[in-house]
C-alpha cells in the first residue's frame, strides 16, 4: 500500500548534538538513531569529525564515532571493501555501501539513514528477514534432472558470459530498498535484488528448471510491480543493472508464449 | 521484553534524493491520470456538438476562455508527454536502453521534446486559425 507519510512512532525528531573536536577540517555527520529500549521516537544526532584524523570513507567516520565519541551507535559492517554488503545504508539521499562511499564526495553535512522503508532493529540496522525469505523463495541454487557429471557441470565461455553482471550481486539490498514499488508492495513484490538473482539462475545454461522458475515468478505482484523507475540501477554499489535483468525475465516470459 | 517499543519504519520518500528518472516515472502516471480527465472533456465537447448549436456555443465559449485554453494546453502537454513516455517503455520492453547514461538522456529528452512539441502544436493551431 502506498503510504506517503511515516507512521506516528517512526517520525524523526531532532536529536543530540555531540561536541566538536579541535581541527582544521571538521565535517558534520547527521545520523539516524533509534533505541528499542527508551520508548522514544527516532532522532537524528549530529557528530563532528576532524577529517585529518579519519579514513576516507563514510564507514571510517562512523567507526571513529563509535570508537571515540558514542559507543552506542549501532550499524552492521564487516569486510570494509565492498564485497560483504553489510554496511548498506542511505547516505546523502541514496542507498550505497558506507565502506565504498568517499566522505569527500558528499557536499555539506553527511546525512546517514538506515535503508529506506524497512523496520529498524536499532539505529542503522534494518530487519532483512523478509528480504532473505524472498531470496530463498526463488531457490537460488543449481537445479538439474540429468545425472550428476563425474566432475564439474561444464559450460561454454559464451554461456558463462551470460551471467556476467549478475553473479557479482552481493545481496546488500541497496537496490530493493531504493525502489518505490518495493516500498509500497515489499510484502508481495520480490524487488530488484531478488529478481536479478532469479534471472541469474534463469539464464544459466547448466540449470534445467527454467520453466518451473518462470512459473514461480510469473505473477502480477512478484514480478510485474517493476515499473522501470530505475532507482535500482542508479543505487547499485557494484554497478549492476537489476532493471535490465528484470527486463530479461519479462522477455523470457513473452518468448515462451510465442 | 515487554518494555521494547514497536519497531519504527525507516524514512523513505522523506529522505531519498529526488532524481529526474524517478520523477519522470511518476510524471508518466500523473499525465495518464490527466488524460483520463482530458478524455471526459473531449467527450463533453462532442456531446455538446450533438446537443445543438446553443449548447455547443456555451461549451466552446468555456473551452476557448483563458482558463479553458490553459487547461487544453495542459492536456496537449500531458498527451505528448505520455505518448513519449509510452515510446520509452516500448524501447525498455525490448530489453534495450537500460544503461545509466541512456536512462538519463531518455528522461531529459522526453521532457524537453514534450515541451517543444506542445509549443509547436499550439503555434500551428494559432497559425491555421
Amino acid at each position: 500500500m502506498v503510504e506517503l507519510n511515516l507512521p506516528k512512532n517512526s517520525r524523526v525528531q531532532d536529536g543530540k548534538s555531540w561536541p566538536e573536536p579541535d581541527g582544521a577540517r571538521i565535517k558534520e555527520f547527521r545520523v539516524y538513531r533509534w533505541n528499542p529500549d527508551d520508548g522514544k521516537n527516532p532522532q537524528v544526532d549530529t557528530y563532528k569529525i576532524d577529517l585529518d584524523k579519519c579514513g576516507p570513507m563514510v564507514l571510517d567516520a562512523i567507526i571513529k564515532i563509535k570508537d571515540e565519541q558514542d559507543p552506542s551507535l549501532t550499524f552492521r559492517r564487516s569486510c570494509r571493501e565492498g564485497i560483504c554488503g553489510s554496511c548498506a545504508m542511505n547516505i546523502d539521499g541514496t542507498n550505497t555501501l558506507a565502506c565504498t562511499k568517499a566522505i569527500e564526495d558528499v557536499n555539506g553535512p553527511v546525512k546517514i539513514y538506515p535503508l529506506p522503508h524497512m523496520e529498524v532493529v536499532k539505529d542503522l540496522v534494518p530487519d532483512l528477514t523478509n528480504f532473505y525469505a524472498q531470496h530463498r523463495s526463488i531457490e537460488p541454487w543449481l537445479q538439474t534432472t540429468t545425472a550428476e557429471p563425474e566432475r564439474e557441470w561444464l559450460q561454454s565461455s559464451e554461456d558463462r558470459e551470460k551471467i556476467d553482471g549478475l553473479y557479482e550481486c552481493i545481496l546488500c539490498a541497496c537496490c530493493s530498498t531504493s525502489c518505490p514499488s518495493y516500498w509500497w508492495n515489499g510484502d508481495r513484490y520480490l524487488g530488484p535484488a531478488v529478481l536479478l538473482q532469479a534471472y541469474r539462475w534463469l539464464i544459466d545454461s547448466r540449470d534445467e528448471f527454467t520453466g518451473d522458475r518462470l512459473d514461480n515468478i510469473e505473477d502480477p505482484f512478484r514480478l510485474y510491480r517493476c515499473h522501470t523507475i530505475m532507482n535500482c540501477a542508479k543505487a547499485c554499489p557494484k554497478g549492476l543493472n537489476p532493471a535490465k535483468a528484470i527486463a530479461g525475465i519479462k522477455k523470457m516470459l513473452v518468448e515462451r508464449r510465442v | 521484553m515487554s518494555t521494547k517499543s514497536e519497531r519504527p519504519l525507516s524514512p523513505h520518500l522523506q529522505i531519498y534524493k529526488p532524481m529526474l528518472t524517478m520523477t519522470m516515472s511518476i510524471v508518466h502516471r500523473i499525465t495518464g491520470t490527466m488524460l483520463f480527465f482530458a478524455t471526459i472533456l473531449l467527450a463533453w465537447w462532442l456531446v455538446s456538438a450533438a446537443a445543438g448549436p446553443h449548447y455547443f456555443d456555451f461549451v466552446e465559449g468555456l473551452l476557448t476562455s483563458i482558463i479553458g485554453r490553459l487547461i487544453l494546453l495542459g492536456c496537449t502537454w500531458a498527451l505528448i508527454q505520455h505518448a513519449l513516455g509510452g515510446l520509452k517503455h516500448l524501447l525498455w520492453d525490448t530489453g534495450r536502453g537500460y544503461d545509466l547514461d541512456v536512462i538519463e538522456k531518455l528522461a531529459k529528452g522526453s521532457l524537453v521534446l514534450s515541451v517543444v512539441l506542445t509549443v509547436a502544436v499550439w503555434a500551428i493551431a494559432y497559425g491555421v486559425r
